[in-house]
C-alpha cells in the first residue's frame, strides 16, 4: 500500500515536471523564437490553454505528497525553505504573464509579460532541476526527520553545491529540448524552422549534460543516465530529420525516465539523510496512515482516469497548429 | 519579531491576499455561466457581450488565485512543518482531492471555454463554463472542510504513540457541523463580492458609453441582484454559522461581544468607545440580542470569557485561552456592518433602475454612489476579509481548537532572517500583482464590450485549414 503510494506520488510528479517541462520551454523560448508580436503570440498560444492544467499536476503531486507521506512533505519543504519560496513566486510571476499578456493591447505591455514570462520560467526550470537533484542527494536530517542548522545557510547552502548547480542546468536544457520539439510540432512558418534549429543543439547539449552526470554518480544509476543520454540523442537525430512527433516523444521520454530516476534512485529512502543513513527518510517511515491512504487511493482511482481523459480532450480540441498571422497579436 | 510571530503574519498576508481573489473567481464563473446561459437561450446580444466581459474579468481573476493558491498548498511544509506532520493525515488527502476532483477540472475547461470559443459547438461550449463553476464551489467545500477540522475537529484522533492526528472518517470530515454551516455562508459572501463588482462596473460604465448602455445595464442589474441575493443568504447562513460556532468553540462568541461575563438575555452591542478615565465602555446595546444570535433563544445565558478561561484551564492545564479581545469584537462588527451596507445600496440601485428607468443622478444619494461606485467592490471583499480574521485569530491559541496549539506547528528550524526574506519576496510579487490586476479590471472595463463570437461583419477570413500537429 505504501509502495502503491509512493509510484502514485513519483506518478504525479513525473507528469508535472514532464507537462510543465515544455510550458517552462516555450515560456523561456517564445520571446526568442518569435521575431514579431504575431510570432510570440503564436508561441505562447500553443501553451495557453493548456498549461494551467498541466501545473495543477503540481497541486496534485504536493498534495498526495502531503497526504501520502506528511514526514517527506515536511522535511524536503521547510529543508528547502527559500528555494522553494522562489520557486512559488516565479511560478506566480509566470502563470499572470501568460494569462494577462493578451489582455491589454499595447506592444510595451506584451512586451513586459514576454520577458516576465521568460524570466520567470527559466529560474522554475532552473530551481525544479536543482530541487530535485538535492532531494536525490539529501539533506542534512537529522533522527526526528528535521533539517540541521539555522539561517540563511541552511535554506541555501543545498542550493550552491555542485548537484544542485548540475540539476539546474538539466532542468533548464530538459526545458529547452521539450520546448523546441513542441514548437516544431505545434507551430508554422518561421518559428516552427528556428525552433528544429535550436531542439537539435539543446538535445545534443542535454545528452552531454547526461552522459556527464552518468560518468560522475557511476555504477547502476550511470546505465540510467546513459539510456537518457541516448533519448537525447535521438531527439536531436529526430528533429533534424524532421520528425516532429518522434522528437517530442523522445524529449518528453527522457525527462519521464530522468524524473523517475531520481525519485526512486534510494528505493526504499525517499529522502536521504547526508548526516547519518539511519535518520533517512523511508517509504514506510514516512507515510501516513492506512486509511488515509485508503480514501486518496478511492479517489485517485476514481478521479485520475477522467482528468486524464479531459485533460487528452482538451489536447485533442487544440490539435491544430497555431500559425502566426492569426494570432492578433 | 520572532520566527512564530513572522511565520504567522506570513500566513496571515498570502491566506488574506489569495481570499481576496477566491470568491471573485467562485462568483465569476456562476455568472459567466449564467449570462451565457442566457444568451444561448435568447441569442439577446446584450447578454453575449456580458458574458465576454465577465470571463474577461473571470480569466485574469483565477490567474492570480491559481497562482496564490498554490503558495498556499506550499506553506503547511514551508513554515509550519511541525503542523504538517501532525496533521498529514487530515490536510494531505483533502488538499490531494480538491487537487484530482475540482481544480483540474476548473484549469482545463477554463482553458477550454476562453480559447475554444470558436472550435467547439456552442453547446459544448456553455457546458466548459459550467464545469468551471461547479469545480468552483466543489474546491470551496472540500478546502472549507479542512478549515472546519480546525474549527471543530472530528474524523480523526490524535494517536498517542506518535503524536499525530490519525484520520479515522473521512466522511465525518465532510460532514463536520461546520462545514455544513460555513459553505454556504462562504458561498453567498463569494457572490456579494462577483455582483458588487459586475454592478459598480455596470453603473460606472452606463453613464459614458451610450452606444452599449443596455450591455452594461445588463451588468448593473444582474450584479445588483447578484449582491441582494447573496447579502440576504450571507445573513440568513451567517446566523446559523453563529449558531453552531457557539456550540463548539463557546469562546469565539464570547470574544465577539468582548463579554467578560457570564449573562442571560444578553444584549449585542453595535458599537463601545471606551476613552481613557472610564470606569466601563460606552456602548450602544440591542437587547437580548446576542443570547438570540448564540442560541436562537432570547432568554438563554451565554457563556463568558472569564468562566470560559477557567474552565479551559482545567480541561488543558494552565495557559491563555482567550484570544484577541478588541480584533475579535471589532473585526465580527465590521465584517457585519460592510455586508449590510453593500446589500443596502445594492437594494437601492435595483430600486432607482426598476422598470428600464435611466439611473439618472437626481438626489444626493445618486451623486454620492456615482463619485464612490469604485467602494462597491471594496464592501463585500472587506467584509469577508474581516470574517476570516475574526474565525482565525478568534480561534487561537490553538491551531487545532482544543488539540494543537499555534506555537508547536511552526517549523523547528527557520530563523527569522529566512522568514523576513521570504515575507519580503511575497510583499513585493503579490504587491505589483495587486496593482497590475487592478489596472487590469480597469482597462477590461474601459473598452467597449465585444461580443462572445465575433459577428459576421467583423470576422477574420475563414480559418485556413491548419496541419494537424499530432
Amino acid at each position: 500500500m505504501d509502495v502503491l503510494w509512493f509510484a502514485l506520488a513519483v506518478l504525479c510528479w513525473v507528469l508535472f515536471l514532464a507537462l510543465e517541462g515544455f510550458d517552462f520551454g516555450v515560456g523561456m523560448l517564445a520571446p526568442v523564437l518569435g521575431r514579431d508580436d504575431h510570432e510570440r503570440g503564436a508561441a505562447i498560444r500553443t501553451v495557453g490553454p493548456v498549461w494551467d492544467g498541466n501545473e495543477v499536476w503540481l497541486v496534485a503531486a504536493i498534495g498526495v505528497t502531503f497526504a501520502a507521506f506528511p514526514a517527506w512533505y515536511a522535511a524536503l519543504l521547510s529543508g528547502l525553505y527559500l528555494p522553494m519560496v522562489l520557486v512559488l513566486l516565479a511560478l506566480a510571476a509566470r502563470g499572470v504573464a501568460i494569462e494577462f499578456r493578451g489582455k491589454v493591447d499595447t506592444p510595451a505591455w506584451r512586451r513586459r509579460c514576454e520577458v516576465t514570462l521568460a524570466v520567470s520560467s527559466f529560474l522554475t526550470a532552473g530551481l525544479f532541476g536543482a530541487v530535485v537533484a538535492v532531494a536525490t542527494t539529501g539533506l542534512a536530517l537529522d533522527p526526528a526527520g528535521a533539517v540541521v542548522g539555522t539561517g540563511l545557510e541552511r535554506s541555501l547552502a543545498p542550493l550552491l553545491s555542485w548537484p544542485a548547480l548540475a540539476g539546474a542546468v538539466l532542468g533548464v536544457l530538459a526545458a529547452l529540448v521539450q520546448g523546441t520539439t513542441f514548437l516544431g510540432l505545434r507551430t508554422t512558418g518561421p518559428v516552427r524552422v528556428r525552433a528544429q534549429r535550436v531542439a537539435v543543439a539543446a538535445a545534443v547539449a542535454a545528452a552531454v549534460g547526461a552522459a556527464g552526470v552518468g560518468v560522475a554518480v557511476g555504477g547502476f544509476a550511470a546505465l540510467f543516465a546513459g539510456v537518457i543520454a541516448l533519448l537525447a540523442v535521438a531527439t536531436a537525430v529526430a528533429a533534424g530529420w524532421r520528425y516532429e512527433g518522434a522528437a517530442f516523444a523522445a524529449a518528453t521520454l527522457g525527462v519521464v525516465g530522468a524524473v523517475v530516476a531520481a525519485f526512486t534512485a534510494h528505493v526504499p529512502v525517499v529522502l536521504p539523510s547526508t548526516l547519518d543513513p539511519a535518520s533517512s527518510l523511508t517509504i514506510s517511515g514516512a507515510a501516513a496512515s492506512p486509511y488515509a491512504l485508503t480514501v486518496i487511493t478511492v479517489g485517485a482511482v476514481l478521479i485520475l482516469p477522467g482528468v486524464l481523459a479531459y485533460q487528452a480532450f482538451s489536447y485533442w480540441v487544440f490539435r491544430r497548429r497555431v500559425a502566426s498571422e492569426r494570432i492578433a497579436a | 519579531m520572532t520566527a512564530l510571530e513572522l511565520s504567522r503574519l506570513q500566513f496571515a498576508v498570502v491566506t488574506v491576499y489569495h481570499y481576496l481573489f477566491v470568491p471573485l473567481s467562485i462568483s465569476l464563473s456562476a455568472l459567466t455561466a449564467g449570462l451565457q446561459t442566457v444568451w444561448w437561450r435568447t441569442r439577446d446580444d446584450r447578454y453575449s457581450r456580458a458574458t465576454l466581459l465577465a470571463g474577461k474579468l473571470l480569466t485574469a481573476t483565477f490567474a492570480v488565485g491559481v497562482v496564490t493558491g498554490l503558495v498556499q498548498e506550499f506553506q503547511f511544509g514551508l513554515s509550519w512543518s511541525a503542523f504538517a506532520q501532525y496533521y498529514g493525515d487530515v490536510f494531505g488527502p483533502t488538499l490531494a482531492i480538491e487537487g484530482m476532483l475540482a481544480f483540474f477540472l476548473e484549469a482545463t475547461f477554463l482553458g477550454l471555454w476562453w480559447f475554444g470559443r470558436d472550435r467547439l459547438r456552442p453547446g459544448l461550449h456553455l457546458a466548459t463554463i459550467w464545469v468551471v463553476a461547479i469545480g468552483t464551489l466543489v474546491s470551496a467545500y472540500v478546502i472549507l472542510a479542512a478549515n472546519a477540522f480546525m474549527q471543530h475537529p472530528v474524523g480523526a484522533a490524535t494517536d498517542p504513540a506518535t503524536g499525530r492526528a490519525v484520520l479515522g472518517s473521512f466522511g465525518a470530515l465532510l460532514t463536520n457541523p461546520v462545514v455544513v454551516a460555513s459553505f454556504p455562508h462562504t458561498i453567498a459572501g463569494a457572490f456579494m463580492s462577483g455582483g458588487a463588482l459586475l454592478m459598480a462596473i455596470g453603473m460606472w460604465r452606463r453613464r459614458d458609453d451610450a452606444e452599449q448602455a443596455p450591455t452594461w445595464r445588463v451588468l448593473a442589474r444582474v450584479g445588483a441582484w447578484t449582491t441582494l441575493v447573496g447579502g440576504t443568504a450571507v445573513s440568513l447562513t451567517g446566523d446559523a454559522l453563529g449558531k453552531v460556532m457557539t456550540a463548539v468553540q463557546p469562546m469565539k462568541m464570547a470574544a465577539a461581544e468582548a463579554l467578560y461575563e457570564t449573562t442571560g438575555h444578553a444584549p449585542f452591542s453595535l458599537v463601545a468607545i471606551q476613552l481613557p478615565g472610564m470606569a466601563q465602555p460606552w456602548s450602544l446595546d440591542v437587547p437580548w440580542l446576542l443570547s438570540f444570535l448564540a442560541t436562537g433563544d432570547p432568554t438563554a445565558t451565554v457563556q463568558g470569557i472569564d468562566d470560559l478561561q477557567r474552565r479551559y484551564e482545567l480541561q488543558f492545564g494552565p495557559g491563555d485561552y482567550t484570544p484577541w479581545i478588541p480584533v475579535a469584537y471589532w473585526t465580527f462588527r465590521l465584517m457585519i456592518g460592510l455586508g449590510v451596507l453593500a446589500t443596502g445600496i445594492a437594494a437601492y440601485v435595483l430600486w432607482r433602475t426598476r422598470r428600464g428607468r435611466e439611473f439618472t443622478p437626481t438626489w444626493f444619494a445618486d451623486r454620492w454612489l456615482l463619485r464612490f461606485l469604485w467602494v462597491l467592490p471594496v464592501l463585500p471583499t472587506a467584509a469577508a476579509t474581516f470574517g476570516w480574521l475574526f474565525t482565525e485569530t478568534a480561534r487561537q491559541p490553538w491551531l487545532v481548537f482544543g488539540l494543537f496549539r499555534t506555537h508547536d506547528g511552526v517549523s523547528p528550524t527557520l530563523t527569522p532572517i529566512e522568514l523576513t526574506a521570504s515575507l519580503a519576496g511575497f510583499a513585493l510579487v503579490y504587491g505589483v500583482l495587486a496593482v497590475v490586476w487592478v489596472r487590469l479590471v480597469l482597462h477590461v472595463s474601459r473598452r467597449e464590450p465585444a461580443p462572445l463570437h465575433p459577428t459576421s461583419g467583423t470576422e477574420q477570413e475563414p480559418e485556413p485549414v491548419l496541419e494537424m500537429s499530432y
